[in-house]
């Protein structure tokens, strides 16, 4: 059964990223690619986010502060230091994210619960403060524009496969990760945390490590994205990136490794069909969040998953 | 034989309730014990000192040699001390597998592996599904331990605990919440597993019939305070015990 299910999600996995790979071939339009690269990017941003928070039950309101540090480390390296310092940017971006992130972890996992949740929250808003301010360092708010990718990065199309060998292989990792003994550890951390010191661990530790790890992947979303859109924004560090992520967990299910992907493949092209008909767009997000937490609260991938349990049981000879 | 735990003048008051007050006593090593008392006298407390969960306000706890006064309970769990819980503790929407196989990777240092799928584990898993065949629970191995029966609950806690293979292992009330007829089997299954994994067990108990059809040594506790400590046969006569708690009728 373990064997089962293993080959299930593999060959999911499989269809996903051939579906992926296959956007620039069934379409000449630059605007699908974009739109293919938004989902991706964002997808692995609320994979990484599930680890917090579906798997280990610690609600961040604040990754935004890792996306948005990784986004910056490249925008800042190509404004300042020079056009060809994209991928050193990007590096700087994930080395950066795991020192912050063991500084800051250190210091709010000794709280748990809401208290969590509140100071991830001040810690990005102060990173968003602080962005927005420093407006002869990072911009302000009008941002950082003309980030182009070094060399044959460039060409849109090599972007488009180079980041999707990059999610590919990051939500791999995670994927790994959360079937390995650490993954079950952090489930374990989540459903009864009292008793995991009996299991000669440590809570917080585990805690300490899975937040550095969501950190340094939500970094990468972040750079990378830097060269999708060309430009980046102090919006990256604001505290509603932050609550998309969330929004697009509990969209597609907290419970599943790939909810949050579908979520944020779902959130996005909703916002992209609804926004180009009404402006009111967050209107219909909101009306389909509040239809999704009261009536299919384990999310699209969890219920779906539910209902084929269920209907396999009712085919099954008795 | 040799002691594996030894309690020098125990301490622990909350606020003005003093709830373990100068206890002292040795365990020998492969010895099964209990510690009987009335409600409030103090035993989970002292657990809960021994395993460290809480600090002792005065006192020396010993352990394999080791003075762990002050050790957190996953440093004392690697030590090799196991500790199953009163009110059943495991891990819900976990298998009964994993719940164990976790305790067996724990003790293994496989735990910090992140790239290697659980189910590659081998020895851990051959582990897991030893323990759970000693505690009859193998047929119920795939499903989440949340759907097992209370009594099943708790011999799966008492699974979790085995998994990390303690030298001791404390039972906080293996039999609570039990029907006689539980209470029974579990009674010589926590004797069999004593001598299968050849540990140290202490436990506390309010059932007399397994107090006295398991124990080697009884400890009373009373008002946090170590009233009287024997065999079965010199707390049974003993008359101090008596009038505190056990009443007439077991003479």
């Amino acid at each position: 059964m373990e064997l089962g299910r293993g080959l299930k999600q593999t060959a999911f996995w499989l269809v996903l990223f051939a579906g992926f790979a296959l956007v620039p071939v069934l379409s000449t339009s630059k605007y699908h690619m974009l739109l293919a690269s938004h989902i991706l990017l964002w997808g692995l941003f609320a994979v990484a986010f599930n680890m917090l928070w579906g798997v280990t039950g610690m609600l961040s309101f604040g990754q935004a502060l890792y996306y948005g540090l990784g986004a910056y480390a490249v925008g800042l390296m190509v404004k300042h230091v020079g056009t060809g310092w994209f991928l050193p940017g990007v590096a700087l971006g994930l080395i950066g994210a795991v020192i912050l992130s063991i500084a800051v972890g250190l210091l709010i996992i000794r709280v748990s619960g809401v208290f969590f949740t509140v100071l991830t929250l001040a810690f990005g808003q102060l990173a968003w403060q602080i962005t927005f301010r420093w407006y002869h360092f990072t911009g302000g708010d009008d941002g950082i524009q003309s980030i182009i990718p070094p060399g044959i990065l460039g060409n849109g199309l090599v972007y488009y496969y180079f980041i999707l060998v990059l999610v590919a292989l990051s939500i791999w990792l995670l994927q790994r990760l959360s079937q390995s003994p650490m993954g079950v550890l952090l489930r374990c951390v989540r459903q009864n945390p009292s008793r995991v010191p009996f299991l000669g661990q440590s809570v917080r530790f585990s805690q300490l490590r899975v937040y550095v790890v969501s950190s340094f992947f939500s970094a990468l979303a972040g750079s990378l994205m830097a060269g999708v859109d060309n430009s980046i924004h102090t919006d990256m560090l604001y505290w509603t990136t932050s609550g998309e992520v969330i929004l697009m967990s509990v969209l597609g299910g907290i419970g599943q490794f790939f909810g949050p992907f579908i979520g944020a493949g779902v959130i996005i092209i909703l916002q992209d069909v609804v926004g180009a008909k009404t402006q009111y767009w967050p209107l219909m997000i909101g009306i389909v969040m509040m239809v999704m937490v009261l009536l299919l609260p384990k999310g699209l991938v969890g219920e779906f998953q539910s209902l084929s349990a269920r209907l396999k049981s009712l085919a099954a000879p008795r | 034989m040799e002691w594996i735990l030894k309690l020098d003048g125990l301490e622990k008051a909350f606020g003005g309730l003093r709830v373990t007050a100068s206890v002292s006593f040795a365990v020998k090593e492969g010895e099964i014990s209990a510690i009987i008392g009335p409600n409030g006298a103090g035993k989970t407390t002292l657990f809960n000192q021994i395993t460290g969960h809480l600090l002792p306000d005065k006192g020396k706890i010993t352990f394999l040699g080791e003075d762990i006064t002050g050790w957190r309970p996953q440093q004392i769990v690697k030590l090799g001390m196991g500790r199953a819980f009163q009110i059943t503790s495991v891990f819900p929407e976990e298998t009964v597998l994993e719940n164990v196989r976790l305790a067996c990777l724990s003790r293994r240092d496989e735990v910090l592996t992140y790239f290697r799928p659980v189910r590659r584990f081998k020895e851990a898993t051959d582990e897991a599904f030893a323990i759970l065949e000693s505690l009859g629970l193998r047929q119920h191995a795939e499903r989440p331990a949340l759907e097992l029966a209370h009594g099943d609950q708790k011999l799966l806690d008492i699974g979790v605990a085995l998994g990390l293979e303690p030298k001791l292992l404390l039972l906080d009330e293996p039999t609570a919440g039990m029907s006689p007829e539980e209470r029974h089997l579990t009674r010589d299954l926590i004797k069999r597993l004593w001598k299968e994994f050849n540990l140290t067990l202490i436990f506390i108990e309010h059932d007399m019939d397994t107090v006295f059809g398991i124990a080697q040594t009884v400890r009373v506790l009373q008002l946090g305070a170590l009233l009287a400590e024997g065999t079965p046969d010199e707390i049974r006569s003993n008359p101090a015990v008596i009038t505190a708690y056990l009443g007439e009728d077991l003479t």
